[in-house]
C-alpha cells in the first residue's frame, strides 16, 4: 500500500506547529496504524530526520495512551483505540491527515503527544473510594445488585484516553467525568462519598478549561470502550441532586 | 443571588435547558393562539382582547416581563457558553467530521441569532406596529370596556400579504424549528432526566415539536398568501361586533392627511364616531 500522510509537527507546547507531508510506500494491510508510523519513523531516522512523536504503550487497546485524530476522527475510522486500527481500513493511495487531540486542557507537548494530566487532576479531586486499612472484609458481605454491577462495569471500562474530549466540538470532558462518577456511584463502596465526589470532580473539570456538553454524543460515537452518553445524564442528575439536596435532612 | 452551583458548567446547562423548556412552552402556546386565525376574525380578536384584559390588564405585562427575563437569561447563557466552548479549543482540526450529530445541533448558536433578529422584527411588526405606519388595521375601535382595540386579524392578514414578509417569517420559523429540533430533546439530557431506556424516545420530542412549530406557524403566512383574509373587509366584520364603534386615532388621521390622503383613503375604517 502506498499512502500520503499529512502529519502535524510541533516541537514544543509554545511552538506554533505545522503540517508535514510524508509519502510512505510498502505499507502492509495487516499493520496496525502505530506499526505504520513505526515504519515511517525508521525511514525518518535512517534519513537523519527527527522522529514523529506519538504516545503508545500497551498496543492492545487497554491502556488509553495512543491519542491521535485520523482524518477528523479520534482514534481513526474504526471503533477502538488507534493501536487497534489496522491499515486495511484505508485505501491504497489515500491521503491520511493525522493530528493531535485538540483541546486547550490538553496542550500539545510534541507532535502528536498531548498532556492529559488534566484527567489525572479530575480523578484526584474525587474519583476514588476511601477505604479503612485493616482486615479485608468478607467478600460477599456487601450485596450489589446485578443491574448496578453491570452498569458500574460498563462505566469502569473508561481508560481515560481522552477521545471524548477530542471528538466533542466543545472539547468537553463530560463523558470521562460521567464514567468515573457513574462507576463509583453505582457501587455501595462509592455511595458514602457520592455527593462530595461529583461536586469536586465537576469543579476540577471546570477549572481545567474543558468546554460544556451540548448533547451531540460525538463522544459516545468515538469512545473505544463504547461508554454510553447515558452516563452524562446520570452525572447531570447526580450533580443536581448533590447541589440542591447536599444533606439528607 | 444565584446559587453557586448554577455558575458551574453543569448549572448553566440546567439553566439553559430550563429556560429553553419554558420558551418552547411559550412558542407552543403562542402557536395555539395564532391558529385561531383559521376560526375567523372574531376568534382571533376575541383571544387578543382576552390576553390584553386578563387580570385587569396586568397579566399580559407580568407575562411579558417574565418572558423577557427568561429570553435574556437564555441569550446571556448562550453567549457565555459559546465563549467558553471556543476557548476550550483554540486550535481547530484540519479535518472536521461529525459522526452522529445533526446540522441543527451543530448550529444552535447560528439559529439562535436568527431567532433573536426575528423576535426583534416580530415585536416591531405586530406588538409595536412600527414597521407599517400606513396600516389600516391600526384603526382603534372604541368599546364598552376598553379604551382601545387593534384589529389583530386585519393586522396579520395585511402584514402577510407582502411576500417578502411572509417569506422571511417562514424562513425564521424553519430555523426556530431546527433550534427546537435539538433543544427540546436536549433538555432531557441536560437536566438528567434521560435514562438508558428513554433516550431513544426523548430524542423524538425535539423533531416532533419542531415539525409542529414549523407547520403551524408557516401555515398562517402561506394561507394569507393563498387568500386567507382577503375578503376581510372592515365594515362587514366590524358590523358583527355591534357593541363597538370605530374611531381612527388622531395621530393616524394626521399621518394620512399629511401623506396627501383624504377621508376616502382611509377606506372602510373611517366610520365617523357618532
Amino acid at each position: 500500500m502506498k499512502l500520503n500522510l499529512k502529519i502535524w509537527r510541533q516541537k514544543s507546547t509554545t511552538d506554533k506547529g505545522h503540517f508535514e507531508q510524508h509519502p510512505i510506500d510498502g505499507v502492509i494491510p495487516e499493520m496496525s496504524f502505530l506499526e505504520m508510523l513505526d515504519v515511517l519513523n525508521d525511514t525518518l531516522s535512517a534519513a537523519g530526520k527527527e522522529n514523529i512523536a506519538f504516545d503508545h504503550d500497551c498496543r492492545e487497546g487497554i491502556c488509553g495512551s495512543c491519542s491521535m485524530v485520523i482524518n477528523g476522527v479520534a482514534h481513526g475510522p474504526t471503533r477502538g483505540t488507534t493501536c487497534q486500527t489496522y491499515m486495511r481500513n484505508f485505501r491504497d493511495g489515500q491521503t491520511i491527515v493525522i493530528e493531535p487531540f485538540r483541546a486547550t486542557a490538553f496542550p500539545v507537548l510534541c507532535d502528536l503527544v498531548v498532556d492529559r494530566s488534566a484527567f489525572d487532576r479530575i480523578q484526584q479531586a474525587g474519583g476514588f473510594v476511601s477505604v479503612n486499612v485493616g482486615g479485608a472484609p468478607e467478600g460477599n458481605s456487601v450485596p450489589i445488585s446485578k443491574v448496578n454491577a453491570d452498569l458500574a462495569m460498563d462505566a469502569a471500562q473508561c481508560i481515560g484516553c481522552g477521545a471524548c474530549v477530542a471528538a466533542c466540538k466543545n472539547a468537553s470532558a463530560m463523558l470521562f467525568v460521567a464514567a468515573k462518577v457513574g462507576h463509583l456511584r453505582l457501587l455501595p463502596q462509592g455511595e458514602p462519598e457520592a455527593k462530595d465526589r461529583v461536586k469536586k470532580m465537576v469543579a476540577q473539570m471546570d477549572s481545567e478549561g474543558f468546554g460544556n456538553c451540548t448533547n451531540q454524543y460525538e463522544c459516545e460515537a468515538v469512545c473505544p470502550k463504547e461508554i454510553r452518553a447515558d452516563f452524562i445524564s446520570l452525572l447531570n442528575r447526580e450533580y443536581l441532586g448533590a447541589s440542591v439536596f447536599p444533606r439528607p435532612m | 443571588m444565584v446559587p453557586s452551583f448554577l455558575k458551574s458548567s453543569l448549572g448553566r446547562k440546567y439553566a439553559m435547558g430550563f429556560t429553553g423548556l419554558l420558551l418552547v412552552g411559550f412558542v407552543l402556546g403562542h402557536l395555539a393562539g395564532n391558529l385561531l386565525i383559521f376560526q375567523g376574525p372574531e376568534a382571533l380578536n376575541g383571544y387578543a382582547e382576552f390576553l390584553e384584559e386578563a387580570g385587569h390588564g396586568m397579566a399580559v405585562w407580568i407575562a411579558r416581563t417574565g418572558l423577557l427575563a427568561i429570553f435574556v437569561s437564555h441569550l446571556v447563557l448562550a453567549f457565555q457558553l459559546r465563549r467558553e466552548n471556543n476557548r476550550a479549543r483554540q486550535v481547530g482540526y484540519d479535518q472536521e467530521s461529525a459522526l452522529v450529530s445533526n446540522w441543527a445541533s451543530r448550529h444552535m448558536f447560528l439559529t439562535g441569532l436568527v431567532i433573536l433578529v426575528f423576535v426583534i422584527y416580530h415585536i416591531c411588526h405586530f406588538t409595536l406596529g412600527v414597521t407599517d405606519t400606513s396600516a389600516e388595521w391600526r384603526v382603534r375601535l372604541e368599546g364598552k370596556n376598553r379604551p382601545h382595540y387593534v384589529d389583530v386579524y386585519a393586522m396579520v392578514t395585511k402584514g402577510f400579504q407582502d411576500p417578502r414578509v411572509s417569506l422571511f417569517y417562514c424562513f425564521c420559523q424553519i430555523l426556530l424549528g431546527l433550534h427546537i429540533w435539538h433543544g427540546a430533546s436536549s433538555w432531557f439530557q441536560s437536566l438528567g432526566i434521560n435514562r438508558s431506556a428513554w433516550r431513544r424516545s426523548t430524542s423524538w420530542v425535539g423533531p416532533i415539536l419542531a415539525l409542529v412549530v414549523i407547520v403551524g406557524n408557516c401555515a398562517i403566512p402561506i394561507s394569507v398568501m393563498g387568500g386567507l383574509g382577503m375578503s376581510h373587509g372592515a365594515p362587514s366584520h366590524l358590523g358583527q361586533i355591534p357593541a363597538l364603534t370605530l374611531k381612527e386615532s388622531e395621530k393616524q388621521r394626521d399621518l394620512k392627511n399629511s401623506m396627501g390622503g383624504g377621508a376616502e383613503k382611509t377606506g372602510g375604517f373611517s366610520i365617523p364616531k357618532e
